[in-house]
């Protein structure tokens, strides 16, 4: 199973939309420990994707998956921006000049993209930040791949051990971001990044299993 | 001389920081960046970007942000600079006003880049308690 760039084009407009559908319930986990913009923030950066999407749908894939990247540094306006941003930027860099993605080529975009927002928001598992659901996803993504599953069980494998990542940040003290400053107020809320994180995850996933 | 962009996540913080800074050096290229394209609270790396260009010719940038992802978009910013700009700019630690303040005074006595930034960092220690 491959990928091609109509399936990107689709997982694009489906994570803009799971956003869409999603932006009351990311605003208000970050409400309870941040600033309450996160889901109005993520879903300006995704309708700006989708307004520079039309003129590269016909690119290559590393083209559409930097002009991703390109909307949500420009349009985000908090933190999510520069770190989505470029998490999608490095998807395109491996992804530069292919017309379709194997699983190793997805692979190999999932570890950059997830090494680019560790770089960039200087974050580790375990800080209750969208790195407690993406890295757990890597690895079982990597984990399936190397175990010789098919893209499909590979990508479901990342999304559910995402979504058990995200979960596992209620319990934890926040050390990044404006919910730092609550300290252990932190605790018991859900991370709106790690939500996040899950949800772009899973809309790319729909459109695999579609 | 020295310029500098004051970085808030409110245009209204950062224009009202640079209006309180602006009365020490009135001299000093002051540009104040804040806020979405559309009128929210936030930063964005490419009106940061654009601001820094705004300062026009001076001999080095000072950067001076507000919160959280005022840093990321901001540190951003600075990659996206053509090579020449880059080096000159510098992004520094301090409190927003009153390194502002202690920033435009200094660039008004005509120092250089990193002299304006150690004394802007140091404003974190002033006491303002006397």
């Amino acid at each position: 199973m491959k990928v091609d760039r109509d399936q990107v084009v689709a997982m694009i407009k489906e994570m803009a939309a799971v956003v869409a559908q999603n932006k009351e319930y990311l605003t208000d986990l970050d409400s309870a420990i941040g600033d309450g913009d996160h889901g109005i923030n993520m879903d300006r950066g995704l309708r700006k994707v989708l307004e520079k999407l039309p003129p590269v749908a016909d690119k290559d894939i590393g083209t559409i998956f930097k002009n991703v990247g390109m909307g949500l540094i420009s349009a985000v306006g908090g933190a999510a921006g520069p770190l989505y941003g470029t998490f999608f930027l490095q998807f395109g860099k491996i992804a530069a000049g292919k017309e379709e993605l194997t699983t190793s080529d997805i692979g190999a975009m999932l570890a950059a993209g997830l090494e680019g927002i560790k770089q960039r928001g200087k974050a580790v598992v375990g800080e209750k930040t969208m790195v407690d659901a993406l890295e757990p996803a890597v690895e079982a993504f990597a984990a399936a791949a190397d175990a010789g599953k098919e893209l499909l069980a590979c990508f479901q494998a990342a999304v559910a051990a995402a979504e058990a990542g995200k979960k596992a940040t209620i319990p934890l003290v926040a050390k990044k971001g404006r919910a730092h400053y609550l300290g252990e107020r932190s605790i018991g809320h859900q991370d709106p990044g790690a939500t996040s994180s899950e949800l772009l995850l899973r809309a790319m996933l729909k459109v695999l299993e579609s | 001389m020295v310029g500098i962009v004051i970085i808030s996540h409110s245009l209204k913080a950062a224009e009202g920081i640079k209006e309180i800074a602006q009365q020490m050096g009135r001299e000093v290229p002051i540009v104040a960046v804040g806020g979405t394209t559309d009128g929210d609270l936030g930063t964005e790396p490419l009106a940061i970007k654009e601001a820094i260009e705004r300062v026009g010719e001076v001999d080095g940038v000072l950067l001076l942000v507000d919160l959280g992802s005022a840093v990321m978009n901001t540190q951003m910013a600075v990659e996206m600079l053509e090579d020449e700009l880059q080096r000159r700019v510098v992004l520094c630690n301090a409190p927003i006003l009153e390194g502002a303040v202690v920033a435009a005074v200094e660039s008004a006595m005509g120092h250089t880049l990193d002299q304006v930034r150690r004394a802007a960092e140091g404003a974190a220690q002033m006491e303002k308690l006397l």
